[in-house]
């Protein structure tokens, strides 16, 4: 298991590393940032000063060494735009970010879960194609659509809930059904699918015939087995949805990560790019390590595998 | 793509249908709600090159001077009057009753303090363009200071009015030192004499200011009406509609042409097309510097100039506001001469350059274009028509200027906004005086440019401007298309009125 466990952590801080060189290689790709941060009526001599000051003149892999050392620090510099520290800045936002994850991923498991045993109990009626109908729209409504259409219902129309902004919970509902629905088709198929072989195994056949309550059969026998596999697939969907939170913030004008990457990203804001980029991908990279791990130590052939 | 047609048809063609009876609340709570997609953490518009602290650097601090945009003449602001000693120098009196927000005098120090700190180069001012100009002050008296420019600029009146802000002396003198070593000037507090005045700032959401009460009497700014003003950052523009129409926000502006029109049915909003000072124009490869030497030929670029229908561009395209230009230059810019060589859509001449060249059936080669796909793809219409085969590449703008200035691209789609300097100065000679954005480096124009830009005798000015504009425009090294309109939307219990520079004056409006 420690062998195991060194040997996933090893990937992991690999994985990091390429990330951040091949975004700050996609960053000068996009075009010069001192030309980016001066912005659009700069003189010459304007954007020739931003890049002397910024240090953008010298070579890329100075740049970047320079970075990475600073960063393996706990440095992450000063965003050029903000003029703030990038530290404090992505600490600031990134508990509304994950909130509104762990809202969405909430709402997502709620939706899937239920739907997921109701379609496994009855396969290929219609209770099954009602969700399998639910799980297909998820998957093919482009999220930025769905959320246009929640802010025009329910913020216009209705006037139900607020648009914009984080003051509220209720704030959270509209860009948690819009984010976490998106997640909802893989998770409520990977529950129908446990549920159904789980369901069809002998234990739960014997428990049926020691004269259980239908209800204990399927919730504490056969879900608590079902959806092992779900909770690892919802681990790594909670860090998707904190990288992919950024359509949904921009939207919602959440002041969360999601959307500082996006103006970064806009702005050429290359030290606060790098650093919500490696942010996000250690924080991935994380739970992914943690679900490997608990896959493991549910399941030990994992380990030799 | 995709995106663009599902946005554009969900809020904007739905808002339309929406009755009357949405009371906005920002009229009750005495608060003006103002939106762009910009976040803006730096309220000092030295350390910050956005529009909108453009905006905000002229509602929470003033300069000397002031632009009347009725008579196009500069006022004293902050002075009471100024007088040109020389080319290189220039006198002013300052106003004895004027107050920065946290309540100190102003007095000639604070104008000396700001212009030695912002022209000097090591304090890392980022519109730098706006301030090198000047080359140092002098305290001639409490109230009177004398600047000397590094050499005669004539638009020097323009940036005092509306680039160089007054800060109080020693504003920047106790900021933090980043991790560098380097001062973190875009820390200082911001502190103005402005109409309002700065409250808070949170990074991400939003600019809070309130109104300035003891505010100069008798200025050419008058008196600020609102109590708050609030500027909110809100990327999406379909969110900024449903915020307006919801009363959550007061004024928004960018808004773009379908979707302004279908908001102009609703009782609740007002929406105006306004000009601004952006032009928009197609810059030729006159010296062949790409691959393609097609535009080294004249009669090639006269083809390109005689075969697009600008005319049809503006109305169809752009807005009512905008107008087809003749010359290199804003049409409200001083010096900008309207009579000069004119290549009015003609496609039989098109055809007859085509054929003068020895390209009768028309020649291919790539465009460039950043900013409003669709004006370029409405170009490339037009000279499809005459046989002339453009292929669009469509990039961000860092990357185009990159291109362009290494001499890439046979032909750019590019847009100009002088930073609102109503003077040719702002484009005609930073474009056309043989730097890297020159794209024909003719020494007749350099020459001209030259002694227009360094007199400061009015008719020297106007008569070297015409000579190189007319130079420009009959030997097409670029191809001037129109000026840029921009759709404001607001609430229309709110009294404002829109401006031909993109400067909002939020400290004229109030409520109806």
């Amino acid at each position: 298991m420690l062998y195991y466990s060194l040997k996933r952590l090893g990937v992991a801080i690999l994985v990091a590393i390429t990330v951040s060189l091949i975004t700050f290689s996609l960053i000068y790709l996009s075009g010069d940032p001192a030309m980016a941060l001066a912005g659009e009526s700069a003189s010459e001599a304007d954007i020739e000063n931003i890049r002397q000051f910024y240090g953008y003149d010298r070579p890329l892999i100075v740049q970047y060494f320079d970075w990475l050392g600073r960063a393996l620090q706990g440095d992450l510099g000063q965003s050029h735009y903000l003029k703030a520290d990038i530290s404090s800045v992505i600490f600031e936002r990134l508990p509304t970010t994950m909130t509104l994850g762990a809202c969405a991923i909430s709402f997502g498991i709620v939706l899937a879960i239920p739907l997921g045993v109701a379609a496994a109990m009855r396969p290929n009626t219609l209770v099954d194609r009602f969700a399998l109908t639910i799980a297909v729209i998820g998957q093919a409504l482009p999220s930025f659509w769905f959320a246009l259409l929640l802010v025009f219902w329910f913020g216009i129309i209705w006037r139900l809930l607020p648009i914009t902004g984080t003051g509220s919970w209720l704030n959270y509902v509209m860009p948690s059904v819009a984010l976490g629905y998106y997640v909802t088709p893989a998770m409520m198929r990977l529950t129908r699918a446990g549920m159904l072989d789980v369901l069809s195994s002998d234990y739960i056949r014997t428990a049926k015939a020691k004269g259980l309550r239908p209800m204990t059969v399927l919730f504490k026998h056969a879900l608590r087995n079902a959806i092992i596999p779900v909770v690892s697939l919802a681990a790594v969907q909670f860090g998707f949805m904190l990288g992919g939170s950024i359509v949904i913030e921009t939207i919602f004008a959440i002041n969360g990560l999601g959307f500082l990457a996006y103006e970064s990203i806009q702005r050429a804001d290359l030290p606060m790019m790098q650093a919500i980029v490696l942010v996000l991908a250690c924080i991935f990279i994380l739970i992914t390590f943690l679900a490997d791990m608990l896959n493991a130590f549910l399941d030990p052939r994992i380990r030799v595998a | 793509m995709l995106r663009k047609l599902l946005t554009t048809t969900t809020l904007a063609a739905l808002v339309a249908s929406l009755g009357a009876g949405t009371a906005l609340a920002d009229k009750a709570n005495d608060e003006l709600l103002w939106a762009t997609d910009r976040e803006q953490a730096v309220a000092d518009p030295y350390f910050n090159n956005t529009r909108e602290l453009v905006i905000m650097g002229n509602t929470m601090w003033d300069g000397l001077l002031f632009r009347d945009l009725k008579s196009g003449e500069f006022v004293p602001l902050l002075a009471t009057s100024y007088k040109w000693v020389n080319n290189t120098t220039i006198d002013f009196e300052l106003r004895k009753d004027v107050k920065f927000h946290d309540g100190s005098a102003f007095d000639a120090d604070d104008v000396v303090y700001t212009v030695n700190f912002v022209s000097n180069k090591d304090n890392g001012v980022l519109t730098y363009k706006n301030v090198n100009w000047m080359k140092s002050a002098e305290k001639t008296g409490s109230h009177s200071v004398r600047i000397h420019l590094h050499k005669p600029f004539p638009a020097a009146l323009a940036y005092f009015a509306q680039a160089v802000f007054m800060m109080p002396s020693g504003h920047y003198d106790n900021v933090p030192t980043k991790a560098d070593g380097k001062k973190d000037n875009a820390a200082a507090k911001a502190n103005g004499t402005g109409p309002y005045k700065l409250n808070s700032i949170k990074a991400g959401e939003g600019i809070y200011m309130e109104k300035n009460a003891g505010y100069m009497k008798g200025g050419p700014k008058g008196q600020p009406q609102i109590s708050k003003l609030t500027f909110r950052t809100i990327k999406e523009s379909n969110t900024q509609i449903a915020e307006l129409l919801t009363g959550g926000l007061t004024w928004i502006w960018d808004v773009p042409k379908d979707q302004a029109e279908k908001l102009a049915a609703h009782p609740a909003i007002t929406v105006e097309n306004a000009k601004t000072m952006r032009v928009s124009y197609l810059a030729f490869d006159v010296d062949g510097s790409s691959n393609s030497k097609v535009f080294m030929n004249k009669h090639n670029r006269a083809a390109v100039a005689y075969a697009i229908n600008r005319e049809s561009l503006v109305k169809n395209l752009v807005g009512p506001a905008s107008v087809v230009i003749p010359s290199a230059c804003h049409p409200d810019q001083f010096g900008c001469a309207q009579d000069v060589t004119t290549w009015a859509y003609d496609p039989a001449k098109a055809k007859a350059e085509l054929k003068a060249a020895g390209n009768p059936d028309g020649f291919s080669f790539d465009i460039y274009a950043y900013r409003q796909r669709e004006f370029t793809e409405a170009v490339i219409g037009d000279l499809a028509k005459v046989g002339i085969k453009a292929k669009l590449n469509f990039m961000q703008y860092r990357a185009l200027r990159d291109l362009v200035w290494k001499g890439t691209t046979p032909i750019n789609h590019m847009t100009w906004g002088s930073n609102s300097i109503p003077d040719v100065s702002a484009i005609t000679s930073h474009f056309f005086s043989g730097g890297r954005d020159d794209p024909a480096k003719d020494p007749d124009v350099i020459k001209n440019l030259e002694v227009a830009d360094t007199s400061t005798d009015p008719a020297v000015r106007r008569k070297h401007y015409k000579a190189a504009l007319e130079k420009i425009s009959a030997e097409l090294y670029w191809l001037p298309m129109f000026t840029y309109a921009k759709y404001y939307a607001f609430s229309k219990d709110l009294d404002f009125t829109t401006t031909p520079d993109e400067i909002p004056r939020f400290y004229t409006a109030k409520w109806k």
